[in-house]
């Protein structure tokens, strides 16, 4: 005889490794979650002017950091996750989950912990490699970098759940997608630095999702954030993750629309 | 100790369109009872059985499973039922194995897996892949899943839709060892013999609502017993025995053809055959018909149908399954 009692912690260690089977199955998002981050950054780099950074305070590894930490997060987190729970509904999976003993949370939180663990490794390769080959030298204020990774995770995978609610197919999914990558990857300071940004419309793109997170990994490791500018970010990062759980909640469908 | 397993009272679901898919029902099942809900496509099984899964909360009325409410109680509710879903629910990519690892790592008191695959006969298959699982195999896998975890109840949508003959006997056997054992079982089906076979008692949904309820002897008893014949050239219906005189509750007549209806079947006949040899005539096509399941489940459909085109509403037969 097993266990007698399920715990959440066992319930959702068990999905997550029905989930991580299926990813290490799954070629296209596997692809997309391992190779595409840790490649557009570099695509990235050959196109910041050196010049330029430096009268932002920045260096090509200050720079790339957080941007290769934020490509993690849409590639690896939220596009592979949107799938992840698509594909899920329709093959009526979250439906037959929930006549189980899991519960709701449990249910998203164990599917997406493969994700997750996937983001955490690359953002962990990342930095490592932006200290040793790109001179991004040591962090000034690791906590602010942490708490700008961990929020983000949290917060993009509620996003994917938000965006796979109004997704019907997996192809759909991918165009919904869309307006949040590009938003990301053009107004987060990925591709363009804050600093470099016209200032009124630095203030706009500073409240995007993704900004607070690029805000804290640059700040902590450049150690030039202060503690209001921290405090302002993780605001940012929490209002648009409990706006992102609280929609989940309302909206996020469980079974095929018929 | 309660011993109404379920409980349900008016119970309503009304779909996001303003759809009724279940319009007040009432039923209990008692522990150890294995009970059926027939019907057609349509009638409103599944949205019924979801609602006493807790997939969803009713729009009126109560539901009481182990003397909870399964939706707002689910925690008090999963470890002690099993279910079944109408379709599977599975990663096409996983094994069968990892299929039901995954499953008894979210079950509390899981058999372990290769017993489970045992009890449903798919130990052979366990290393295939969902996906390449014919629809029988599917919903054997289904019913391991549904059993893993010894439920006191289980609900099974639909068990043997998909199945062959074997397939379809095999698992009335293991359904009819369960409620053998103690387990109360809910279980919906459109196959009449399914019902005739499992059921302790059955209660027959049509368009959302309960149009008869009983043991299966009971509900059969409700049923009028047929005769028909075909009288010979010469004859007409007003030459028989005075119909009300022999037990005769109804008939009608298509061109020679009678067909007649009864309570007392044996004295109808009798009487009928008796006044046949006396007047020396041969009645045609002769067919003496008990009162069936069968019987009872058409003439339910076709009476809700006329009622429906009487008051002029569409049919919905195909919606919300």
């Amino acid at each position: 005889m097993s266990t007698l009692t399920t715990t959440p912690a066992g319930r959702m260690t068990s999905l997550a490794r029905a989930e991580m089977t299926l990813l290490a199955r799954s070629k296209g998002t596997l692809f997309a979650a391992l190779f595409v981050p840790m490649v557009l950054p570099f695509s990235v780099a050959s196109a910041v002017d050196e010049a330029d950074l430096k009268e932002a305070g920045l260096s090509v590894g200050t720079m790339l950091l957080p941007s290769a930490v934020g490509f993690s997060l849409i590639f690896a987190v939220y596009g592979s996750l949107i799938g992840v729970f698509v594909a899920r509904r329709e093959e009526l999976v979250l439906k037959r989950l929930r006549t189980g003993e899991l519960r709701d949370h449990e249910i998203l939180l164990g599917a997406s912990l493969p994700a997750v663990a996937i983001g955490l490794a690359q953002t962990l390769v990342i930095s490592v490699g932006c200290v040793a080959f790109l001179d991004a030298g040591t962090p000034g204020a690791l906590h602010y970098a942490v708490l700008g990774v961990l929020l983000g995770i949290v917060m993009f995978g509620a996003l994917a759940a938000v965006t796979a609610s109004f997704s019907r197919t997996s192809e759909t999914a991918q165009v919904m997608s869309m307006p949040l990558i590009f938003l990301s990857m053009l107004g987060s300071g990925l591709v363009i630095p804050f600093e470099v940004m016209p200032d009124g419309l630095a203030s706009v793109c500073e409240r995007l999702p993704l900004s607070p997170v690029i805000q804290l990994v640059r700040g902590g490791w450049t150690g030039g954030l202060s503690t209001g500018e921290a405090f302002d970010a993780a605001v940012t990062a929490v209002v648009w993750t409990l706006l992102s759980v609280s929609a989940v909640r309302r909206w996020f469908r469980w079974e095929p629309r018929h | 100790m309660t011993d109404q397993v379920i409980d349900v009272t008016d119970l309503r679901r009304v779909y996001g369109g303003g759809f009724e898919a279940v319009r007040g029902i009432s039923f209990e099942v008692g522990r150890g009872e294995l009970f059926a809900l027939l019907g057609t496509n349509g009638a409103g099984k599944t949205s019924t059985v979801e609602l006493l899964e807790g997939l969803a909360a009713p729009a009126a009325g109560r539901v009481r499973v182990l003397g909870h409410d399964p939706y707002t109680e689910r925690a008090a509710v999963r470890p002690r039922i099993g279910v079944m879903l109408q379709e599977g629910g599975f990663p096409a990519e996983l094994t069968v194995t990892e299929t039901v690892r995954m499953w008894a790592g979210c079950t509390s008191g899981a058999r372990p897996v290769a017993e489970a695959l045992d009890v449903v006969g798919l130990t052979k298959r366990a290393g295939v892949r969902v996906k390449q699982l014919s629809g029988g195999e599917k919903r054997r896998l289904d019913l391991a899943m549904a059993l893993i975890g010894r439920p006191e109840v289980l609900f099974l949508d639909e068990p043997t839709t998909g199945l062959d003959a074997e397939g379809r006997r095999e698992t009335w056997e293991l359904v009819q060892e369960l409620r053998d054992g103690g387990t109360t079982v809910l279980l919906t089906t459109h196959y009449l013999e399914e019902a005739e076979e499992l059921a302790d008692r059955l209660a027959i949904l049509h368009e959302g609502r309960i149009a008869a309820e009983g043991s299966v002897a009971d509900v059969v008893a409700a049923q009028p017993s047929h005769v028909s014949f075909e009288l010979p050239e010469g004859y007409f219906v007003g030459d028989l025995p005075p119909l009300a005189g022999i037990g005769v509750t109804g008939h009608e007549t298509v061109g020679r053809l009678v067909r007649l209806r009864t309570n007392e079947l044996q004295r109808t006949a009798t009487e009928l055959l008796v006044w046949a040899r006396d007047a020396r005539i041969t009645l045609g096509s002769l067919d003496v018909r008990a009162a069936s399941l069968e019987e009872a489940f058409l003439r339910i459909a076709r009476e809700a149908g006329t009622a429906d085109d009487a008051s002029g509403r569409p049919g919905r037969k195909e919606m919300a399954a």
